[in-house]
């Protein structure tokens, strides 16, 4: 991270020099933390976050938690999209765009303004990732996603595309339809599609990971000693960043 | 701009895995700020174009299938943000795109769009966006062939609109606070908006008519634009079909196959990639 990451944005100083800030987007002090995870489907990315979420509490930090793709803005709109197979890659990431823009408005900054921690289970690098697999220029989709807060840490963790796999089918018997990349036609059979699509999700994953200062988790040790890893990093960012103001 | 490739012209990065390699039809877009008689334009120009022959498409802002009802029902709850309002008139826009006017284009028809991205350009500007974001945002659209931009100015959009059907929450941009009435909101609003239109007109060589004239004279001026440009489009077709046949009459004793064999564009493109795109129909 680079050296005053996060210590203020605007509507997109988070982003710079990756992004152009909207015009009116006065840089604000920010006190908050946030927090994010990645991870493709079945790398227990969620799980780690619930455990982190139950361990800021426990030390009496406040915190919310906010989820990729959950605003009420766009909600009707992507479910037809989805249930019709209406959606081609660029919509498919213009959506997630809206409700991400919804959530940062509303489900964010406020909270970063006021001081306090914000989870985030998944964040822009999951666009980044997936609309790059689906064949969007990267490059259109890191101007659309500049007006962004950059995360004061993003966890990556990392899990073979098999073990993903192996998890998913045993737990939900069922693979869900833009998940498994099925509207880019590489198989019909779901699991192959699967494998396919979220194969090159963790390629560009791996792609961007320098990029973007990822911590990386190998997904596949045992939950709890990824969360030990998870929580020495946390407590480092609230100890460096906790102190003092930055200039 | 970025001249895109197969011969299309992209805003920006342009849609990499959709096949824009022949695009047959010619894409015609009415610009102008609400009220200014865009839409009575639209539906003239296309009743004179059928009359000629013309297969037309219409496509007008917030129309697609996808979003429709969504920014309908933003609009009504006023539960939009800037960036959301920008973000849901993308998506709309990229839907009809690639669900209406690239396949139109495909099957050579003439696509009248009724507001393009330089709607959204305008109405984001005015509202706090950086010009070059939402620009970038709207990098995966197509550059119209012919942007005819409607010109007037806000007191005689005032009057009309005044006039006929009356003054709208959003078109006198109230989201804003302007001012303490929705006249001089609309006022305000829309003289910045036609500030934007005015700029952008260098900015992208719109072809500027007067909409302060009456409805004929107007529409007059389109069709001339408008068949100009249909008998440019004609010449480069049989230029280009000229191109295909002469090396079956003058070179027929090769042996060699004359049609081009397309290579994959780059290396990263896989073929099961670009299959995925919109299917030609």
């Amino acid at each position: 991270m680079s050296q005053n990451a996060g210590r203020e944005f605007g509507y997109s100083v988070g982003f710079i020099p990756y992004g152009k800030r909207m015009a009116n987007g006065r840089p604000a002090l920010r006190r908050g933390r946030l927090i994010v995870v990645e991870g493709i489907d079945g790398s227990g990315k969620s799980t780690q976050i619930k455990l982190l979420h139950k361990w800021l509490q426990a030390r009496g930090h406040q915190v919310v938690f906010t989820e990729w793709n959950s605003s009420d803005l766009v909600r009707q709109a992507t479910k037809r999209g989805k249930k019709k197979n209406l959606l081609t890659p660029t919509t498919f990431s213009l959506l997630h765009a809206t409700d991400f823009a919804d959530r940062l408005t509303y489900r964010i900054i406020p909270y970063l303004k006021s001081g306090i921690t914000v989870l985030a289970d998944r964040y822009i690098y999951t666009a980044f990732a997936r609309d790059s697999a689906r064949g969007v220029d990267p490059r259109w989709a890191r101007d659309l996603y500049s007006f962004a807060v950059k995360p004061d840490a993003a966890f990556y963790f990392r899990v073979p595309i098999d073990v993903a796999v192996d998890r998913i089918l045993g737990s939900r018997a069922k693979i869900k339809f833009y998940e498994a990349g099925m509207d880019l036609g590489l198989s019909p059979d779901p699991v192959e599609s699967f494998r396919m699509f979220q194969g090159r999700v963790i390629e560009e994953y791996d792609r961007i990971t320098e990029e973007f200062g990822f911590r990386v988790i190998d997904g596949t040790r045992s939950i709890d000693s990824q969360q030990q890893q998870v929580r020495s990093i946390v407590a480092r960012l609230y100890n460096e960043t906790g102190l003092a103001e930055a200039s | 701009m970025i001249p895109g490739k197969d011969g299309a012209r992209f805003f920006g990065h342009g849609l990499p895995y959709a096949d824009v390699r022949d695009l047959k039809g010619t894409l015609i877009t009415l610009e102008g700020t609400d009220g200014v008689g865009r839409t009575t334009q639209v539906a003239l120009l296309k009743e004179w174009l059928e009359v000629q022959g013309y297969g037309v498409i219409e496509t007008g802002w917030t129309r697609s299938e996808l979003m429709s009802e969504t920014i309908g029902a933003a609009k009504a709850g006023h539960n939009l943000n800037q960036l959301t309002f920008s973000l849901l008139y993308a998506t709309d826009f990229a839907d009809r795109l690639e669900k209406i006017i690239l396949p139109a284009l495909r099957s050579g028809f003439v696509v009248l769009a009724d507001r393009y991205v330089f709607t959204a350009f305008a109405r984001s500007v005015v509202r706090g966006a950086d010009p070059v974001w939402i620009r970038s945002v709207f990098g995966f659209a197509l550059v119209p062939d012919l942007t005819l931009y409607l010109k007037t100015d806000a007191d005689t959009l005032v009057r009309r609109v005044l006039g006929s059907r009356g003054i709208d929450y959003w078109e006198s941009g109230m989201d804003m606070h302007l001012g303490t009435d929705l006249f001089e909101s609309f006022r305000k609003y829309q003289w910045r908006l036609i500030r934007q239109y005015n700029r952008m007109a260098r900015e992208f060589g719109f072809v500027t008519v007067d909409a302060t004239l009456g409805v004929d004279e107007i529409q007059a001026r389109i069709r001339r634009r408008v068949q100009a440009l249909l008998d440019d489009r004609r010449m480069q077709v049989l230029s280009t079909s000229l191109d295909t046949i002469r090396p079956l009459l003058f070179e027929a004793e090769e042996d060699e196959v004359a049609a081009p064999v397309s290579a994959p564009r780059s290396a990263d493109e896989a073929p099961a990639r670009a299959a995925s795109g919109p299917s030609q129909d």
